[in-house]
């Protein structure tokens, strides 16, 4: 029993930075409709401040609660500045500009903070008065893990008082039901959004800032916040703050009889708790239902048409250039040096992932932003096969696509039934639970549950979690950089081919249907899920044959294939080339793929990306195909006369 | 009052306005006068509520002026109209269902203006006795025609000079189309300028001094409200379906 309780207590001190983060979270979504992909880096900055405050001024008690408070404040300004800056210009932007804005801020964040602060892990200090343990049950029980289980309920109060009794509160619950109306009622939502800014980010802040004396600062706080902080979010259901408590009350009890039962299982059960309480609550425990014409209407868009003459004589010659290519390499080796093999081969596996992430996102209007799962998880079904059951290279490859499909089939099954934001956050939450599923070697813990482990006990090394699955290397006759060249450009291009007579056939333009008008596609009796989730899973499978080419190209697989930056990396190329064409992911991934190349030899690289990200967001927000469409491109002849957009 | 009575407080010249390429409006001109009720008369899509969503700034108009109490408005943000004087009652009522009908008048609540009669809680709930008793109820809760009067209510704690009524007759019982329509008398009693777009002849007829007919986003017919009644011929080309 007093085990029981302090397991239990231990619960909900963890549930108190989960909460914190994803109540600012859920407040900011609310109202702005955005949600900040940086919150996680916000939270990030609140424990690097805090750690940089306590050290000042934090020997005292009171110090050091004055230390957690102002580094709460200095991010909630950080939230500002961002607001002011970025998020202001792109209210009215789609979406997913937004998502890839706020992405490019966590770029930017990542790289300030390894500047100030170093790439060294930072300890904790004690909290003053807080340092021994008390006595539960005759259990002990750090003191300010109760200090940590006080404040989320404190804070509730907080919350709950400001949105209840204030009329800024008022104004703010208005608002997050109707803008528009808000607005035509005389409010300036100006400040009502650079508020709620304000005490989003603080409260990722003081998340930050509160846990240091038990889990320190690190570069890495940011992404694994953030899909905590979704799956508290959506669980919760968006934009409600009693639901965000619920359920990191719920996570925070879950993870510490987890661990018991299943040590590295947390965000399994996680995952396990969200698919059960979305099947029967789509919108979550205290969600409600999206309110449909909140969207912003953009112009319209330009119906799918055959290509023009000259766009069809660019890509044959293109296609004919990639074929020549080793042609090349071998007659004039000093021009086309191997390496230039090497970076195409890499340029199609990316050209290829993003047309398939372009194929539900563009025509079906599906933002996946969690798609490394299936680049990764192919690459890891064909590099387990190798391994463990010594499949051979004609095997193991399409191994890949058929794995990836099976996972995208099952993450499908529940995103699907999501449109915009839910399932852009639910895709990403599945995807880094997949990622923790290779990273922390789950089958290898599962295993030894099962008293299946070394000859020390220790768990097998199934996925081999960081040090990934090496030395996995094509048949001898596709061994050869030629061959294999060959069958890189051959596949994707095929790939490609395919995918796009899929579009242009009546399953594409029912996904389009669905897309543009939910209400009408069902009322045509069109079964709208189903095509969707035939589309995810057909997208899974084109992103795994992506991941089949990454690894045998590489020889290697490790879970940095299945991280969130790798998603938004397929994103970003995405929208770089425009997401209503159907050539644009071709030129987007290309173009960074180039641009990373570029910049990876510098060593604040991420910065510059970040910064490189907003300023195309705000500066090119249809994308560098888009530009086809301007009038420069229309002397180009790359777009007919009534497609010019500037 | 700034303006004498009878002098214009809201004009739209040669308004032009677009959803995405398809134009809904077409050189809309119309004017309301202090102390007016104007009524824009029209079937179904046929630009009412456009025309009122242009002039509150929620629709951006592609051409044409709009000047209210001699400022030019056109292209200020929705809450710098607002913030003007002039009030918006949306079509759909558009209540804060998550919300006390308290907290629903708070969020309408400006400062006083010195050319616009005054509204607090007391006076409104004597306008609208039966808001009275419900003020912790959450607009969600609340029937069609108590929707129909807190959205009124929530825009008069604006403290307008003018207001603009988007079809408050929908989907109410005629009494309660009776009694929106005394509310109106009496909002005008009270010196307050009204651009009311309807369907609803009757309650039109009761109130209006002057009507618009709009069709197909283009103003068909201008004249007093009386001779509207009178004339079956225009009634019957525009207005019965
Ligand atoms: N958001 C929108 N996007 C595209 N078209 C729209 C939009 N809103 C209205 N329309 C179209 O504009 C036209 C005029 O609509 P409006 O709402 O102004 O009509 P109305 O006269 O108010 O009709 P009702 O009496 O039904 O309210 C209609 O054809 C309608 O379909
Ligand atoms: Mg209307």
């Amino acid at each position: 029993m007093a085990d029981f309780i302090v397991s239990l207590l231990t619960g909900l001190s963890s549930a108190a930075a989960m909460f914190l983060v994803a109540s600012g979270l859920s407040i900011i979504f609310g109202v702005t409709r955005i949600v900040n992909f940086a919150h996680g880096s916000f939270y990030m900055l609140g424990a690097y401040i805090g750690y940089t405050l306590v050290q000042a001024i934090g020997s005292t008690a009171v110090g050091f609660w004055a230390a957690v408070l102002i580094a709460a404040v200095a991010v909630g300004a950080i939230g500002v500045v961002m607001e002011i800056l970025l998020l202001r210009r792109i209210y009215r932007a789609p979406e997913l500009f937004q998502l890839i804005a706020t992405f490019g801020v966590i770029l930017v964040i990542q790289d300030v903070t390894l500047w100030v602060w170093g790439s060294e892990d930072l300890v904790g200090p004690q909290a003053p008065g807080l340092k021994g343990a008390a006595d539960i049950l005759g259990k002990p029980i750090p003191e300010y893990d109760l200090a940590l289980i006080a404040i989320s309920p404190l804070v509730l109060v907080g919350l709950w008082a400001l949105f209840k009794l204030t009329r800024w509160g008022t104004l703010v619950r208005a608002a997050t039901q109707d803008r528009q109306m808000v607005a035509a009622l005389g409010v300036n939502q100006r400040w009502l959004f650079t508020g709620v800014l304000f005490l989003g980010s603080a409260l990722a802040g003081l998340g930050g800032a509160v846990q240091i004396p038990k889990g320190g600062a690190d570069l890495l706080m940011d992404f694994n916040i953030l899909a905590v902080a979704f799956v508290v979010v959506v669980v919760g259901g968006m934009g409600s703050v009693f639901g965000a408590f619920w359920a990191a009350v719920l996570f925070g009890i879950l993870q510490t009889f987890g661990i018991q039962i299943l040590p590295n299982s947390t965000l399994v059960l996680m995952f396990l708790v969200m698919a059960v309480v979305l099947i029967f609550r789509p919108w979550g425990l205290l969600g409600m239902p999206e309110t449909l014409g909140q969207a912003h209407p953009g112009p319209p868009e330009q119906p799918l048409r055959p290509a023009l003459p000259r766009v069809r004589i660019l890509g044959g010659a293109a296609t004919a250039l990639l074929l020549a290519l080793p042609v090349a390499h071998l007659v004039l080796p000093q021009l086309v040096g191997a390496f230039t093999l090497v970076l195409v081969i890499e340029i199609m596996v990316f050209v290829l992932f993003a047309a398939a992430l372009h194929f539900i996102m563009g025509p079906g209007g599906m933002v996946s932003f969690g798609h490394a799962a299936y680049f990764g998880g192919g690459a890891y079904a064909a590099a387990l096969l190798v391994k463990f059951a010594d499949a051979p290279f004609e095997i193991a490859f399409w191994a890949a696509p058929v794995g990836a499909a099976l996972l995208a089939f099952l993450f499908g099954w529940f995103c699907v039934r999501l449109s915009g934001v839910y399932f852009a956050m639910l895709t990403l939450a599945f995807a880094q639970i997949a990622w923790a599923f290779v990273f922390q070697d789950m089958p290898g813990s599962v295993l030894r549950t099962f008293g299946i482990a070394d000859e020390f006990g220790a768990p097998l090394k199934i996925t081999g979690g960081d040090d990934g699955l090496n030395d996995i290397w094509p048949s001898a006759w596709a061994g050869t950089r030629i061959a294999y060249y060959y069958i890189a450009v051959g596949l994707s291009v095929a790939a490609l081919w395919i995918m796009r007579r899929f579009l242009y056939a009546p399953f594409g333009y029912t996904l389009r249907a669905g897309r543009d008008s939910p209400l009408r596609a069902a009322a045509i009796g069109i079964d709208l899920t189903r095509h969707r989730w035939l589309a995810f899973a057909l997208s899974g499978a084109f992103t795994g044959l992506a991941g089949a080419l990454f690894l045998f190209s590489k020889g290697s697989v490790f879970p940095t294939t299945l991280e969130i930056a790798r998603s938004f990396d397929a994103l970003l190329m995405v929208l770089l080339g425009g997401v209503q064409s159907l050539f644009g992911p071709i030129f987007g991934a290309a173009a960074l793929t180039w641009l990373n190349d570029l910049f990876s030899v510098l060593s604040y690289w991420r910065f510059l990306l970040g910064v490189t990200i907003i300023a195309l967001v705000l500066l090119l927000p249809q994308g560098i195909v888009g530009f086809a469409g301007t009038r420069l491109g229309r002397r180009l002849r790359l777009a007919r006369p009534e497609e010019i957009t500037a | 009052m700034t303006a004498p009575a009878g002098a214009p407080v809201l004009g739209l010249t040669g308004i032009d306005t677009f959803y995405g390429r398809a134009q809904i409006l077409s050189g809309v001109s119309l004017e309301v006068r202090r102390g007016e009720v104007v009524a824009l008369l029209g079937r179904n899509g046929a630009g009412k509520s456009t025309t009122i969503k242009s002039i509150i700034g929620l629709v951006r108009p592609a051409g044409g002026e709009i000047s209210f109490e001699g400022n030019a408005i056109q292209g200020l943000e929705p809450f710098q109209i607002s913030r003007l004087g002039l009030g918006y009652v949306p079509e759909d009522r558009r209540i804060f269902t998550g919300l006390t009908v308290a907290e629903n008048l708070e969020v309408g609540r400006q400062p006083r203006r010195a050319n616009a009669p005054e509204w607090n809680h007391e006076k409104l709930f004597a306008l609208f006795p039966n808001l009275a008793a419900m003020t912790g109820r959450l607009g969600g809760l609340m029937s069609g025609g108590e929707q129909q009067m807190l959205t009124i209510a929530r825009t008069l704690m604006g403290n307008p000079t003018t207001i603009l009524l988007d079809e408050p007759s929908e989907g109410l019982a005629p009494v309660i189309v009776e009694q929106v329509a005394k509310t109106i008398l009496d909002l005008k009693a009270q010196g307050l300028s009204i651009l009311l777009s309807e369907q609803n002849l009757h309650l039109s007829t009761l109130v209006s001094d002057r009507a618009y007919i709009i069709e197909k986003g283009s103003i068909r017919y201008e004249g007093p409200m009386a001779d509207l009644a009178e004339n079956e011929e225009v009634r019957g080309a525009y207005l019965m379906v």
